[in-house]
């Protein structure tokens, strides 16, 4: 069973929901990501993304744009972050999880790619501009080696889609909260309610929830909805402006623990 | 040939596909649908066609250009004069039957990208005529090269967003189109300009352009009472050049896309994606793709902001592969020449993207004999490039 999965069945077990916060690989350096990973770890995440720079990140919106070009200006690559993530794992057994856009992946070679993340330590991927169709090799390979391949719903998803996606995902299910890119504005309503309705009567499989969410009151409203909480721009733009993260994200994992 | 390029989800070989973020899928399932229900509905198809020949101005002419022929010294060059379509170049062929298409598929907004801004005045021109709203993503280092045309579109109606991250060109301003059609799915269709992104993009646009090559067809048997030897056309994304080549697939015609060298390929600074690139996955589409080790897009240049992009239609890598396309490329100088060279000898002053198809006319007539025939596709008219050659000139106007 995969740490990943290891992480969703004890929360379960507790009726406590995932907090996946998110941040960028060598922003501004991967020695203070090597920090931020231990103040996450401290400050109660379950699970940690961990974003690897793309030139042309279309998911994302402007303040995950400007991580990426960050972490791009000091030299950050795909391969350095697998030697970093091995690194991480001497002293460090909390879930990671890459997130990356496919060409990088794609260059590096699929194959090549699954087994040196898995040997790394490296938990689970997603890649947001990787849909299950175009997957087929990556998730044969993912399997065969066990690494988590976690890929996206959105509002706009149909019925088919859904389908397609929840049997295609290990790990848990990502579903993005808007129609929109990373950063976007929130609201929790009755389309997201009926969305993740639509998707557990589909799979047992967990769903964590990301965009948009930016604070412990939003954060709070979502995990009523679903398994699992990921926080990204607003711990990016904390790093951006050199301010301490950890209290922040104290007072979101607080927030998952009230009861509703 | 293979006929069977693309699958029924894109691919071309292993060009081609669907690479983009989840929320899009259903977009890009119903726009499949739409384009192939309309395709063959008689009234698209009617509007459509009375459209391209009273507003649009088609059949464009096949113009035998006679002196620049003759100071060649070889093959009978013709030009396809989509430079005389309505708005100056080829962009109407799609923009316009795109604009109709979202029409009737009930959106009340378009977006776009636009490098050279010619796309971008085309999208705004189809929004302005069936009554839709209309925002054009364009990067800064374009809306500098390009004033004139960002004053048309507003003039249009449309509204035109500067895009300052990145490059600040075209692969950028389709990074935010993208990122605004994500936002935005529900009523908005994007009008992406070339035969390039996900499924079905590549397709259907090459099918809208395609009246180049079915006009260009009948005209050269008309006036030549036999097909031409070889066609050329420049090649950005490769729309103009697939709108040409396509009808003449089957044919036993040398076909050359030109691509732009820039300062030439050892300098690193193009758009020859073929010379330069290799096997990628951007911005939608699996294809060959200008790129360092770890996978990030690497900076284009090129004289010309509508050849001035990271990778290329994926069908074109599938055509070239099967060898029925050759690509090479015309750098700045190159371009340069030609379009004081064809300005000179015919009076026709054309865009610098054309430029690039000329050089290679120029670079290979002389050599044929005067009995062959070359059709140099014209995409569109240099009116706008001409503020830009006066200043790299060092002419103040």
């Amino acid at each position: 069973m995969s740490r990943i999965t290891q992480a969703f069945n004890k929360l379960k077990k507790a009726g406590r929901k995932a907090l996946i916060p998110y941040i960028m690989s060598g922003d501004p350096s991967l020695e203070d990501t090597k920090r931020f990973i231990a103040d996450l770890d401290e400050a109660g995440a379950d699970i940690i993304e961990l974003g690897v720079p793309f030139s042309d990140p279309l998911a994302d919106g402007p303040t995950i744009q400007r991580a990426h070009e960050r972490a791009l200006q000091r030299g950050t690559t795909l391969r350095k972050v697998l030697t970093f993530v091995r690194e991480i794992r001497q002293t460090s057994q909390i879930p990671l999880i890459l997130m990356t856009y496919y060409n990088p992946v794609f260059k590096f070679g699929i194959e090549a790619f699954v087994k040196e993340a898995v040997s790394a330590g490296v938990d689970g991927v997603i890649i947001p501009d990787l849909i299950p169709d175009e997957a087929e090799d990556f998730i044969k390979l993912a399997r065969q080696h066990k690494l988590d391949t976690i890929f996206l719903l959105a509002p706009t998803s149909t019925p088919d889609r859904i389908k397609k996606v929840v049997k295609a995902s290990t790990g848990f299910i990502y579903y993005v909260s808007i129609t929109g890119i990373t950063g976007a504005k929130l609201t929790v309503g009755d389309p997201m309610k009926d969305t993740l309705t639509s998707i557990k009567s589909n799979t047992d499989k967990p769903i964590a929830v990301g965009f948009g969410i930016s604070n412990p009151e939003e954060a709070a409203e979502v995990a009523k909805l679903a398994d699992g909480v990921i926080v990204g721009s607003a711990i990016v733009r904390l790093i951006a402006e050199g301010k301490d993260i950890k209290d922040f994200v104290r007072s979101i994992k607080e927030s998952l623990e009230l009861k509703g | 040939m293979n006929k069977k390029a693309p699958d029924n989800k894109g691919h071309f070989g292993v060009y081609g596909g669907r690479f983009v973020p989840e929320t899009l899928m259903p977009a890009l399932i119903e726009l499949e649908a739409a384009y192939n229900k309309y395709k063959k509905d008689k009234t698209f198809v009617k509007d459509l066609t009375s459209l391209q020949k009273d507003y649009i101005g088609r059949p464009t002419p096949l113009y035998f250009a006679k002196r620049l022929s003759e100071a060649l010294g070889g093959a009978k060059i013709y030009l396809k004069r989509e430079d005389l379509c309505h708005t100056g170049a080829h962009k109407i062929n799609n923009a316009l039957a795109q604009a109709l298409l979202a029409k009737k598929m009930g959106k009340s907004r378009i977006i776009a990208e636009t490098g050279a801004g010619q796309h971008g005045v085309a999208t705004a021109t189809g929004a302005a005529l069936v009554g839709l709203e209309c925002e054009i993503y364009m990067g800064s280092e374009d809306i500098r090269r390009q004033s004139l045309n960002v004053f048309r579109m507003k003039l249009l109606g449309a509204k035109v967003t500067e895009v300052n991250v990145g490059s600040r060109t075209l692969k950028d301003a389709i990074n935010e189109a993208l990122r605004d059609w994500t936002t935005n799915v529900r009523d908005t269709h994007y009008v992406l300009g070339t035969v390039f992104g996900p499924h079905p993009y590549p397709v259907m646009v090459r099918d809208f352009q395609s009246v180049i090559g079915k006009e260009a067809r009948q005209q050269i048997l008309k006036a030549e009472g036999k097909l031409p030897d070889c066609l050329i056309a420049c090649v950005g994304g490769g729309s103009n050049s697939i709108g040409l080549f396509y009808a003449f697939l089957q044919d036993n015609v040398r076909m050359i896309g030109v691509e732009a060298g820039g300062h030439g390929i050892e300098s690193g600074e193009h758009a020859a994606r073929f010379a330069g690139g290799s096997l990628g996955v951007f911005q939608g589409c699996k294809s060959y793709l200008l790129q360092n080790d770890d996978g990030n897009v690497l900076g284009t240049h090129s004289v010309s902001a509508g050849l001035d992009y990271a990778s290329v239609g994926p069908e074109h890598c599938f055509l070239r592969d099967v060898k029925k396309i050759e690509y090479t490329y015309a750098t700045d100088d190159e371009a340069l020449k030609a379009f004081e060279l064809l300005s000179k000898t015919e009076g026709i002053i054309p865009a610098l993207e054309s430029a690039h198809a000329v050089t290679e006319a120029v670079k290979t007539a002389p050599a044929m004999s005067k009995d062959s025939i070359i059709i140099v596709n014209l995409s569109g008219r240099g009116d706008k490039d001409v503020q830009e050659v006066a200043r790299i000139k060092g002419i103040e106007l």
